[in-house]
């Protein structure tokens, strides 16, 4: 008789008991690919006093969700995380264990590979299933996750395949995996564990912590006006949120025109900002490099405003405009008012 | 006994700065074209600790793994102010991901054996990973402090260290030895001309051999000789392989690593059909009605 494949593992990460975004994109992405594989989702959040926020998960997928909690989980720190982990992972033997690409999760992963001798890929922007022939030992493995990521300054995109033996680990970039609409009558089972964790795994203590609202979530605008370099200062970015309070947007930007301090990081675009999806994205004084499409060409439509024809940005734009923003923009603002 | 720390560093391509001799007429990158650079956030690691050594009095050990070149990455380092350097190079090392990786730098760091802190970039800009660090804490069995700004104190026994979160910063406090990654959070200092000058002449054996025409040390006996002087005057760079550090040869490399690329894609701008749109009043208001039209806006 075959072997009985793992199923698929997520990483659900909560804070405050919120669940974080990129963990539903998981559930969902692990549904699909539980499905091609005949296989569960399962998921495992780990916390302390964790309520309400289970359900969610069922509703977008999960068929199991183990629930951990323990006073050392709260907040978090890596090493009980990985701990309690591990001695799950040994237990259940997941085929794949999916966590998302955030400052925790890519903290979280490796420690938890290195114990496991898992491989694992870093900030995964698609995964398929395919079979995979290793050339070097001469060995057919069926059914195998493709890990795709992009490498060497997102100028190669390089699929990976964990050969050894599972789990097959991966982080995943945030945004990228979308969320399907929750189906609110789908149930599931709570396993309650209580997890041991040693002591050589409480010598890290967190003695502050300071954080603050994002000041906009780009992830869910429908319409950004995103401004580069080429606005030109601080002050005039004033003429990007004009066009945004006009067309009743939300205003991104480029790394260089966070980097010059004209706008805060919560704003950026890109490989190390945000992944956006809006039904329209217009790039204002943005070249384009590939940090910065690699989180805005999937969106509806592009419009993009640069004085350089030649900007690598036209080459992912569907409407481009020639043009010196300064005119462009107080143009189309002109324009939108007359219509509407 | 002086307090030791090692901070791990990696000789990169120049990914940020793709030039055009770098493509290819695909509009592909073309690495070998790339000039080799000190991994951007292993400067800041190295300023970190030089930074601890003028603070605590600490020794600053500089190691990596990489080609017999790399040596050149570990110059740069002693030029700024470290003290040693190791550089690890095997055949058995190459086609290594980051688990055989993580391994082999471990089996360093045991070697080195008296360390309080291990530093290292939070992550390189060839692979953008950040996975070695973690998984090199979890070799040797040390904890880990990722994305680290600032060291706050440090005692006999304790490290309290700043380091970013999502939307903040945290402090932790940890016990020593351990592991810090460290982000873009100082500037690092330049190289100082003085120290050019003296460790220009730092050597590794391989650099020592091909300098005296490739000779061997079995019938070179002034090359022994001259070790001794460059040890004397420490312009030694220890060049250690597999044995050296008691690797085990099933971990290292290609046999070392559980994952393997399937496929390599450059990625070349695909060109989509653009509608090339006027700047001029008209130009623009029918951009707009378009769009409203199909509702995209309004
Ligand atoms: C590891 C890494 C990660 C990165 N992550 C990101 C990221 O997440 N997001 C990101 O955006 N970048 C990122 N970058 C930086 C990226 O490589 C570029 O440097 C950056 O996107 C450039 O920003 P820009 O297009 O605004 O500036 P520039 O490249 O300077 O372009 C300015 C543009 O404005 C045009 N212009 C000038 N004046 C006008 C005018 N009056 N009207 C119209 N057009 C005008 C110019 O023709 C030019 O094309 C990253 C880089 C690295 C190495």
């Amino acid at each position: 008789m075959a072997e009985k494949r793992g199923n698929v593992w997520v990483f659900i990460e909560q804070e405050a008991g919120k669940i974080a975004d990129v963990s539903l994109e998981l559930i969902c992405k692990g549904r699909e690919i539980a499905d091609r594989l005949d296989v569960k989702t399962e998921a495992v959040i780990l916390g302390n006093n964790l309520e309400g926020s289970i359900e969610t998960l069922f509703h977008h997928g999960a068929d199991v969700v183990y629930q951990v909690e323990d006073k050392a989980l709260e907040p978090f720190t890596v090493l009980p995380y990985a701990e309690a982990i591990v001695s799950l992972l040994k237990e259940h033997k997941p085929n794949i264990f999916m966590v998302g690409a955030t400052l925790k999760g890519r903290e979280l992963a490796p420690r938890i590979a290195s114990t496991m001798l898992a491989g694992l890929t870093a900030d995964c922007t698609d995964l398929q299933i395919d079979n995979f022939v290793d050339k070097l030992t001469k060995t057919d493995h069926k059914d195998k996750l493709m890990q795709i990521r992009p490498a060497f300054g997102g100028n190669i995109i390089a699929t990976i395949v964990t050969t050894w033996e599972d789990p097959q680990m991966v982080t995943v970039r945030e945004g990228v995996m979308k969320i399907t609409s929750p189906n609110k009558s789908r149930k599931g089972k709570v396993v309650k564990v209580k997890p041991e964790i040693s002591a050589s795994s409480k010598i890290v203590k967190v003695i502050e912590r300071i954080t603050q609202e994002k000041s906009i979530d780009l992830k869910k605008s429908q319409i950004i006006i995103a401004g580069g370099y080429g606005v030109g200062s601080k002050e005039n970015f004033k003429i990007i949120y004009d066009l945004a309070n006009t067309l009743n947007a939300d205003v991104g930007a480029s790394r260089a025109a966070v980097d010059a301090g004209w706008i805060n990081h919560d704003h950026q675009v890109g490989q190390t900002g945000v992944t956006v999806r809006p039904k329209l994205y217009i790039a204002c004084g943005i070249s384009g490099s590939v940090q910065h499409r690699a989180g805005m060409d999937e969106s509806s439509k592009i419009i993009a405003i640069n004085t350089d024809p030649d900007a690598p940005i036209f080459s992912v734009a569907h409407y481009g405009i020639v043009g010196d923003l300064n005119e462009v923009i107080p143009k189309m603002i002109k324009a939108f008012r007359a219509k509407v | 006994m002086k307090r030791q720390l090692i901070v791990f560093v990696k000789q990169v391509p120049d990914t940020k700065n793709i030039s055009g001799e770098a493509m290819t007429p695909e509009g592909t990158v073309n690495r070998a074209a790339l000039p080799a650079i000190f991994n951007p956030e292993d400067l800041n690691a190295l300023e970190l600790g030089l930074e601890l050594k003028d603070r605590f009095g600490y020794s600053v050990i500089v190691a990596t793994m990489g080609p017999p070149n790399a040596a050149e990455v570990l110059r740069a380092a002693l030029y700024r102010g470290a003290d040693e350097a190791i550089l690890l190079t095997d055949k058995g090392f190459a086609g290594a991901d980051t688990l055989a990786t993580s391994y082999a730098l471990s089996c360093c760091a045991k070697t080195v054996k008296n360390y309080d802190l291990i530093l290292c970039g939070r992550q390189a800009i060839d692979g953008d990973t950040a996975q070695v660090g973690p998984q090199l804490a979890e070799k040797l069995e040390i904890p880990q402090v990722c994305y680290v700004e600032e060291v706050i104190e440090l005692e006999k026994k304790k490290i309290k260290a700043k380091r970013s979160i999502e939307g903040g910063f945290e402090v932790l406090e940890s016990q020593l030895p351990a592991l810090l990654t460290v982000v873009e959070c100082n500037e690092p200092r330049p190289k100082a001309a003085k120290r050019i000058m003296k460790y220009k002449k730092a050597k590794t054996a391989s650099e020592l051999k091909k300098f005296h025409g490739n000779a061997d040390y079995t019938d070179a006996p002034m090359l022994t000789e001259e070790e001794a002087k460059l040890k004397e005057k420490n312009l030694w760079i220890h060049e250690w392989n597999a044995a050296k550090i008691g690797a085990d040869l099933q971990r290292i490399g290609m046999k070392g690593s559980p994952t393997k690329v399937k496929k390599i894609q450059s990625v070349v701008l695909e060109a989509t059909e653009v509608v090339n749109v006027e700047p001029t009043g008209s130009g623009i208001n029918k951009l707009i009605h378009e769009l409203i039209e199909d509702h995209t806006l309004g």
